[in-house]
């Protein structure tokens, strides 16, 4: 195709994704790099016969002034990335000090909005993963194995929880699990104990949350894994049969390694999503105890009455570069296989 | 001679049976449970004394002298006027399905069918964009937005969301296109077509499978959205799933939660339909990237 021709193509969609992508992530980066002015106060004195008194205001006109000079603020550099919202270097060296223990230490820098949110972010994506993969794939096994006229009913059935919205599925599941909710009043009946909640607790909730993870994503690896299954081939199935091997021994020495490049695939869907965990701790009001990346910059924006540019900037520069450490291993493997192909 | 033997019933496929079987009751319950509970009171569905409130509608019998009630989908569409929500989404979920095909259909066919480098870069940079959490882009809408005055209305959420939508339409079409033999717009060509012809008269009959399909994905991202629409929507602009979060906030109070879960069933209710139909295009979208790749 003509060099020309191509970018007549190309032009809408690579402009969108230039202005609406490429640009926003350039423009919070130098909003991480400014602070908000501060207000101009005047000091005024007023004098009267019982004494005089200080009182100060904000003059309106000249902070405007200021924020029409820099729109986007003071220069700030990347003090912003070190205060006490993000990675807080100066408290860590304190408490790092003024521990006596690990535990203790660890403890204190779980206290920073940004290590809270890291720490869940982190553990999430790192189980829910797993469990989405192993589950889908014994679903999928399961399903292969079923009559053939309940096959399309059970898919039916499993892409549900998948495709429903994030919001709206975390909510279902939350007013089950609600004290006075069906799951949750039940809990309480079995252990006998009232007060029992699992938003009270912070490792429940933690796992609250996770289990809505797995329900949410395993139709995604389930329905992947199926399709594998459907292009296993028949001949090495009935070759390791005729040589003795019983069922587990073939799935785990023919199936598995056939279905090895769909788990590669769908493990790197699954970080990517969930890495940006979001919407259920709006849903399950999950943030007393968990927060995520995603959360935290939206309550830079949202939270305070004027929307903190500079720590959402932050917080979205320190995302971009973990999700780019997430995906280097897959770069660098499409780098070489486009080389090779190249080569060859 | 071998379907006789995968027909028998053997001790792992009743383990497989009963896993399956399972998975099924986790996966539907929750949403049988609260489409049954939505035509309840508040006191039923969310009843300490007895889950079985919820099934046989007691209180809501009492409150209003029939098992089933539609007070919470009158409260929600009417009294809080979530049918302008409905309205609102169906706006930018058209628009954002039509625009973002447009633009996929015409890049992923280009790409599909360049032989350069540079095609290569641009579905990695597209693999890369759509790793982003939609959060970091959000915020760094907001400024820019704020300037231009252009926040809060209906068309700035559509254009985000047609260019947040776009890697991976354009990855899914590039595929699809990828399978359509070259040979059909070559030979076009050679009998005199441009390439805008070859693509008008030869592509563009046959592209449809594919089209339909990506569509899902563009609608499902578009209606499922609360990221970007909670945050650059006003308020009288709102779409539903922002609707429903800020209905939480509102009507906490007794009986009002009622008018949360009708619209929570509301909002669920055409998904639920679109996989009715369209499941098989789901399966085999959810499948295209992978399978080959």
């Amino acid at each position: 195709m003509k060099h020309s021709t191509f970018l007549l193509f190309t032009l809408p969609s690579l402009s969108v994704m230039f202005l609406f992508i490429a640009i926003p992530i350039v423009s919070v980066f130098i909003q991480s790099l400014h602070i908000e002015h501060k207000q101009v106060i005047i000091v005024s004195e007023n004098c009267d016969p019982f004494g005089c008194e200080t009182t100060t205001s904000v003059d309106t006109e000249a902070s405007a002034k200021l924020k029409e000079k820099a729109p986007l603020g003071k220069f700030n550099g990347f003090k912003t990335y070190s205060n006490r919202m993000h990675f807080a270097f100066d408290e860590i060296g304190e408490a790092w000090n003024s521990s006596d223990s690990f535990i203790v230490f660890v403890k204190k820098i779980y206290n920073y909005p940004l290590y809270r949110a890291l720490s869940f972010t982190l553990t999430y994506t790192f189980v829910v993963t797993p469990f989405v993969l192993f589950l889908g794939f014994l679903v999928a096994l399961g399903v292969n194995n079923l009559p053939k006229l309940l096959k399309g009913p059970t898919i039916f059935a499993s892409l549900l929880p998948m495709i429903v919205t994030p919001l709206v599925g975390s909510l279902i599941l939350f007013w089950m699990v609600d004290g006075d909710g069906v799951i949750g009043a039940t809990l309480q009946k079995i252990f006998n104990d009232n007060s029992l909640s699992l938003k009270a607790s912070p490792v429940l909730t933690w796992v609250m949350l996770m289990v809505y993870g797995i329900w949410h994503l395993m139709p995604f690896s389930f329905i992947v894994f199926y399709a594998g299954l459907q292009t296993v081939p028949h001949e090495t199935i009935e070759a390791a049969t005729i040589d003795g091997a019983s069922k587990f021994q073939r799935t785990r020495h023919v199936v598995i390694p056939h279905l090895m490049p769909l788990a590669i695939f769908i493990t790197l869907i699954l970080l990517m999503d969930n890495f940006r965990v979001f919407e259920p701790i709006i849903s399950f009001r999950a943030e007393a105890h968990a927060t995520s990346i995603s959360w935290l910059i939206w309550n830079h924006l949202r939270e305070s009455a004027y929307p903190l540019y500079n720590a959402a900037g932050a917080t979205s520069m320190i995302t971009i570069f973990c999700v780019g450490i997430l995906l280097l291993p897959v770069l660098i493997r499409t780098w070489r296989d486009f080389n090779e192909k190249n080569k060859g | 001679m071998n379907t006789k033997i995968e027909n028998k019933l053997t001790p792992v496929r009743i383990i497989a049976f009963v896993f399956v079987a399972l998975w099924l009751i986790v996966a539907m319950f929750p949403f049988i449970w609260t489409l049954w509970g939505s035509f309840k009171v508040q006191a039923d569905f969310f009843s300490k004394a007895d889950w079985a409130n919820a099934i046989f509608g007691f209180h809501t019998e009492k409150q209003t002298g029939n098992f089933f009630t539609i007070d919470g989908y009158y409260g929600s569409w009417i009294q809080e006027e979530f049918w302008r929500a409905v309205i609102n989404t169906s706006i930018v979920v058209f628009f954002t399905v039509l625009i973002s095909l447009t633009f996929g259909t015409l890049g992923g066919y280009a790409l599909a069918r360049s032989t350069y480098r540079y095609a290569f870069w641009i579905l990695m940079a597209g693999l890369i964009f759509r790793a982003m959490p939609h959060m970091t882009l959000v915020s760094g809408y907001l400024q820019p937005f704020f300037a231009w005055n252009v926040w809060g209305i209906l068309p700035t959420t559509i254009i985000v969301l047609v260019a947040i939508n776009q890697p991976f339409t354009l990855w899914m079409l590039h595929s699809f296109f990828l399978n359509i033999p070259k040979d059909l717009d070559e030979s076009a060509m050679c009998d005199g077509c441009n390439r805008f012809q070859a693509f008008r008269y030869v592509i563009i009959p046959i592209m449809w499978p594919g089209v339909i399909t990506t569509g899902l994905f563009s609608f499902l991202l578009a209606y499922n959205d609360f990221t970007v629409t909670s945050m650059l929507l006003s308020d009288e602009n709102e779409t539903m799933i922002p609707a429903i979060a800020s209905f939480l906030g509102t009507v906490q109070e007794e009986g009002k939660v009622m008018y949360a879960v009708a619209a929570v069933v509301s909002a669920t209710a055409p998904l639920f339909f679109l996989v009715m139909f369209f499941q098989r295009q789901i399966v085999s979208g959810l499948t295209a990237g992978a399978v080959k790749g």
